[in-house]
């Protein structure tokens, strides 16, 4: 297992930087360095990228608690913040290109789409409800909400689904993508069912089992 | 610089990234060359001599009459961006998966309501009818749009020569079905062979083109070689690609998109910015080529042909038939 040290100085700037790529590919391309370019239609390769990235990065995040079950690696838990304020950002700028360069600022536009567009209801409802959690990620903020925090916490859960239904919804045909989306976090949420299944049925949880950890 | 992507129009300002790469281009002249042995050069007078250099050039002559002023889209964004998904469902899937396809030879199978039935090399179909270019808008249904410089026929010249009889009420179109060429067709995402038609005075608008070819140039496999419909009033799903059946019906025939989504997808899909698909809105749609700032414009009723094609649906509810 890795050193506290090793985490704080090696791992964590390195996942910062990991985690930045996908955006800077963006930048890249929006600048053509290199013969690179978005294609034909920029504004959509940037929304779309981000959107994906961002969804990524919430199946990323929502992970780290079953790897580490799965390769018993405690210091795993560390990243996840990173991972998940990430998630936030691309998220946001996903939103953000929607409504700057895909609707050019239209509000006429823009309510009734929020308003009326099932799928667009549910990108922004997940948008407002992933915004607590990334404001409540601070040090402060977790030994000020105390217990609460972790209930806060919980709704990465409904945040991911929604936003997968949301990629699900605007697919025109093909939705193998989305399904994939779907059966990982499926896997992931499923993982925590069974754990706490585990722990509520007295007939399984034996003496012999080490006790759980708090789970999140 | 990022923001400016240059006007179509504008050579001055030609970029390199918009500069087809060399192994692009030497790959799509091989194919055309090859299409042009196999005997796309009986064509008649229409297609030009097969020179080397420019083998794929076709002889035409601009249409003013149905060409837009406006700049077309630059060769690149048409060839590198579209739907086919019969090569995949990813705009640029077609461009880079169509390469194994064989344009030629092709031949058109004319059947139903009917007098002169059969099957027909391209170059047959085609002989006599002088080549035109068309410079039309073309929207997609996903409410993006470009600015495209067919080359082809009036559909109506090549149906006449059929006979219809009285009771060819609809046309029908069918696309070849060949899976080893076309990997899109080995996935259910559509159901396959793609399917369109038209109501027969639809279809003998003048509007409605058979294109053959693009830029002066034949029909890159991307973009439907060798033969696909252009409708330019409706969604571009209609503009059925690598037409391979011509069937004069009596009834409405299925289509491929309707019978995917019914709710979503109508048989008529002609634009209409007031009558919204039921998960985005199509009062707007985005112009390919503007670059990421300000590229949406407002979309026009039936795509801005309104003054030529709404005499056909005079009295219907363009809300119950969309």
């Amino acid at each position: 297992m890795p050193s506290a040290t090793v985490v704080r100085r090696v791992f964590k700037p390195a996942l910062f930087v990991l985690c930045l790529l996908p955006l800077a590919s963006l930048v890249w391309r929006a600048f053509e360095i290199g013969g690179t370019n978005l294609g034909a239609n920029p504004v959509e390769k940037i929304q779309d990228t981000l959107g994906q990235w961002g969804l990524r990065m919430l199946l990323i995040t929502l992970a780290v608690t079953p790897l580490r079950d799965w390769f018993n690696a405690p210091w795993l838990i560390q990243l996840r913040r990173m991972l998940g304020v990430f998630a936030y950002c691309y998220v946001l700028l996903h939103f953000l290109t929607w409504l700057i360069l895909d609707q050019d600022l239209y509000w006429a536009g823009i309510v009734p789409d929020i308003a009326r567009r099932p799928f667009i209801t549910i990108g922004f409802l997940a948008l407002l409800l992933l915004t607590p959690l990334a404001i409540t990620s601070t040090n402060g903020m977790m030994r000020r909400l105390g217990r609460r925090w972790k209930t806060l916490h919980r709704l990465i859960y409904v945040i991911v689904l929604l936003g997968i239904w949301h990629y699900y919804w605007q697919v025109k045909a093909d939705v193998r993508e989305p399904l994939i989306y779907l059966a990982v976090a499926l896997v992931l949420l499923g993982w925590r069912l069974w754990k706490v299944r585990r722990r509520l049925l007295p007939l399984h949880g034996s003496a012999d089992r080490p006790k759980l950890r708090e789970e999140t | 610089m990022l923001i400016r992507r240059s006007r179509p129009g504008d050579s001055a300002a030609i970029r390199p990234s918009e500069i087809t790469p060399e192994s692009v281009y030497l790959n799509r002249r091989r194919l055309l060359q090859a299409a042009l042995a196999v005997g796309v050069a009986g064509l008649g007078g229409a297609w030009a001599e097969p020179a080397p250099a420019e083998a794929a050039a076709l002889e035409y002559k601009r249409n003013d009459k149905y060409s837009l002023s406006e700049a077309p889209n630059s060769y690149e964004d048409i060839t590198s961006y579209n739907n086919y998904y019969e090569f995949g469902v990813d705009k640029g899937a077609p461009a880079a998966n169509s390469g194994r396809f064989k344009p030629a030879p092709w031949s058109v199978a004319v059947s139903g309501e009917c007098e002169d039935k059969g099957t027909f090399a391209l170059e047959d179909l085609l002989k006599g009818h002088a080549l035109e270019e068309r410079i039309y808008r073309l929207r997609c249904v996903e409410a993006w749009s470009m600015v495209i410089p067919w080359i082809g026929v009036p559909l109506a010249d090549v149906l006449k020569r059929f006979k219809p009889t009285s009771k060819a009420k609809y046309v029908a179109f069918k696309t070849v079905m060949r899976p080893a060429e076309m990997p899109g067709q080995r996935y259910p995402v559509l159901e396959w062979p793609y399917v369109e038609g038209l109501r027969i005075d639809e279809a003998t608008h003048p509007l409605a083109i058979l294109a053959v070819g693009l830029y002066g140039k034949t029909l890159p496999n991307q973009n439907g070689a060798p033969l696909r419909l252009i409708t330019p009033w409706k969604y571009g799903f209609k503009g059925i690609k690598s037409i391979v059946e011509i069937r004069f019906t009596e009834r409405q025939p299925p289509t491929s998109w309707n019978i995917s989504a019914p709710h979503e997808y109508g048989f008529y899909a002609n634009v209409n910015p007031n009558v919204d698909h039921p998960r985005w809105s199509q009062a707007r749609e985005r112009r390919i080529g503007r670059g990421l700032f300000d590229s949406r414009v407002q979309t026009l009723m039936f795509n801005g042909y309104e003054k030529e094609v709404a005499g056909l649906y005079k009295g219907m509810d363009l809300k119950k038939f969309y």
